[in-house]
């Protein structure tokens, strides 16, 4: 397991693995937001949660199809579903390892995005809390649309279809934190449920997951 | 007569769109149901 | 006689072939009768002749939940007994849950245009109907995608049982967001709530002939759906030879 998670690590830091592209995807997001509603600071601090929170959603959805998609065409896959390890546990590090080089580099950023887009500064640890409680739940989900579109040709743009709906529990609760924390009200409770969701997600889709990986193996 | 009063406009246009919709949708349907007995059936005779 | 004999294509096609002028009929008389009759019902003292709209805006969004719940059950006989008609059914349901969502949710933005003075309102309401409008797009593009119609099959039928769960989440989730103008139910059994008996029962009726419309578009569209597998399997049958 350890061995598989190293492997993915490496393959998505070394040069032409993508690892950053998504950062300055969330960038260029953020950037271009003030272009569209105009650069007025208190209407910025309004939507920054907002903001920041679907850039990382989608940024996240960027380098989604390269959890599978490599390792189906050379086969490894395969080697991997005959492998000792569960299919589920393979599935479910491979989303850890998504995490670790796309989740969690946008969790740190974010704060300096936020910075901005005038996000209020009480925000700012629930800006956090928030993204670090959703997004496992944004790449597990992932995987599981990767592992349904896996074999398809043009899977991208149908897994970005079948994705996003289900991201929306986790953006409504993880944005509503950050609105909460920004207007001085308690997060605690859209904190609570986020977390819930993200539990939930990754013990069971997994699961899902992996079925879907073995149908398109078949 | 049936009486609208003023959302006759309201009322003419949400049951147009749905019987367009349903119309679609049945049409659709009989049209494919129809090309693939067809296909099928000149299949079975020819073979 | 166990509902299982059904799984079995040939004899679906006799049953459903037989079934199926009575659905057809049964579906016309309802849905135009209960919309003609709902047409003739008085107008509300607030919402004038708008509340006509209802006999089209309740029974679609009743069968878009309810063509979802079809779905879900044929989906997962599917996956636990594969019988193809089972997987097959949920394939033609799609398309006609797909419009029926969309019929709810074009005349409520018809309907609210001039009650709540706005086409469109991020209500958790017609949100969690967009929303499953977009897990019917999924799903029917999932099965135009896939080429190995088992596999197809499969997959859609998991994405099936994850969009269940998280249609619903999302349905609990924009309450949390947003409070709504949506009124309650129309049809709750708590006295008082409930809705005249004028136009209860007309809504009664179109109900009824939305659901009679349903099950004849379904055995049409799984026929369709038998008769076209039918025929590959002829053809790869000849390849073969």
């Amino acid at each position: 397991m350890k061995a598989l998670l190293m492997r993915d690590l490496r393959l998505a830091t070394r040069a032409g693995g993508g690892f950053g592209l998504a950062l300055a995807f969330f960038l260029i997001v953020c950037t271009l937001v003030p272009f569209g509603v105009g650069p007025e600071g208190g209407q910025l601090s309004r939507i920054a949660p907002g903001i920041l929170w679907v850039g990382a959603l989608l940024a996240c959805l960027l380098s989604l199809d390269r959890i599978f998609a490599l390792d189906f065409e050379d086969g490894s896959l395969d080697l991997l579903a005959t492998a000792p390890l569960p299919l589920e546990g393979a599935v479910a590090i491979k989303a850890l390892a998504h995490w670790l080089t796309t989740g969690l580099p946008l969790v740190i950023f974010a704060p300096v995005l936020g910075v901005l887009l005038h996000l209020p500064s009480p925000a700012y640890p629930w800006l956090l809390a928030s993204l670090a409680l959703g997004t496992p739940a944004l790449s597990m989900l992932g995987a599981f649309g990767a592992a349904v579109t896996v074999g398809l040709r043009r899977g991208g743009l149908l897994m970005s279809l079948l994705v996003l709906p289900l991201y929306v529990p986790t953006l409504i609760f993880g944005a509503e934190a950050v609105r909460r924390g920004a207007s001085g009200a308690d997060p605690v409770t859209s904190l609570v449920f986020l977390a819930a969701i993200t539990l939930g997600v990754l013990a069971l889709v997994p699961f899902a997951s992996a079925a879907a990986l073995r149908v398109n193996l078949r | 007569m049936i009486e609208l009063g003023k959302y006759a406009g309201t009322v003419a246009a949400a049951y147009g769109a749905s019987v367009l919709l349903l119309a679609g949708v049945i049409l659709q349907t009989i049209r494919a149901n129809a090309r693939a007995r067809r296909e099928l059936e000149e299949h079975e005779n020819r073979g | 006689m166990s509902i299982w004999e059904y799984a079995n294509p040939v004899k679906f096609m006799r049953t459903s072939g037989a079934v199926l002028p009575w659905a057809v009929a049964g579906a016309a008389i309802c849905t135009v009768a209960g919309l003609v009759w709902g047409f003739l019902t008085p107008l509300d003292y607030k919402q004038g002749a708008t509340v006509k709209i209802i006999f089209l805006h309740v029974p679609a969004a009743l069968m878009a939940i309810n063509i979802w719940l079809m779905m879900l059950v044929t989906s997962l006989i599917w996956l636990i007994r594969r019988h193809h008609v089972s997987a097959l059914a949920a394939k033609a349901a799609a398309p006609v849950g797909a419009v029926m969502t969309l019929i709810a949710l074009i005349t409520g933005a018809i309907w609210g245009q001039p009650m709540w003075g706005t086409w469109w309102e991020w209500d958790p309401r017609l949100t969690s109907f967009l929303i499953l409008f977009l897990f019917y797009l999924g799903y029917m593009a999932l099965w135009e995608a896939v080429e190995n119609p088992d596999s197809a099959a499969d997959l859609t039928s998991v994405l099936c049982l994850v969009g269940s769960v998280f249609a619903l989440l999302s349905r609990y989730a924009v309450n949390f967001w947003n409070q709504g103008l949506h009124q309650g139910a129309s049809l709750s059994l708590a006295p008082g709530e409930r809705m005249a008996a004028v136009y209860r029962y007309p809504l009664y009726l179109t109900m009824a002939g939305f659901f009679l419309l349903f099950v004849a578009l379904l055995l049409i569209r799984t026929r369709t759906e038998i008769r076209r597998r039918r025929l590959a399997a002829l053809l790869a049958r000849e390849m073969r030879k």
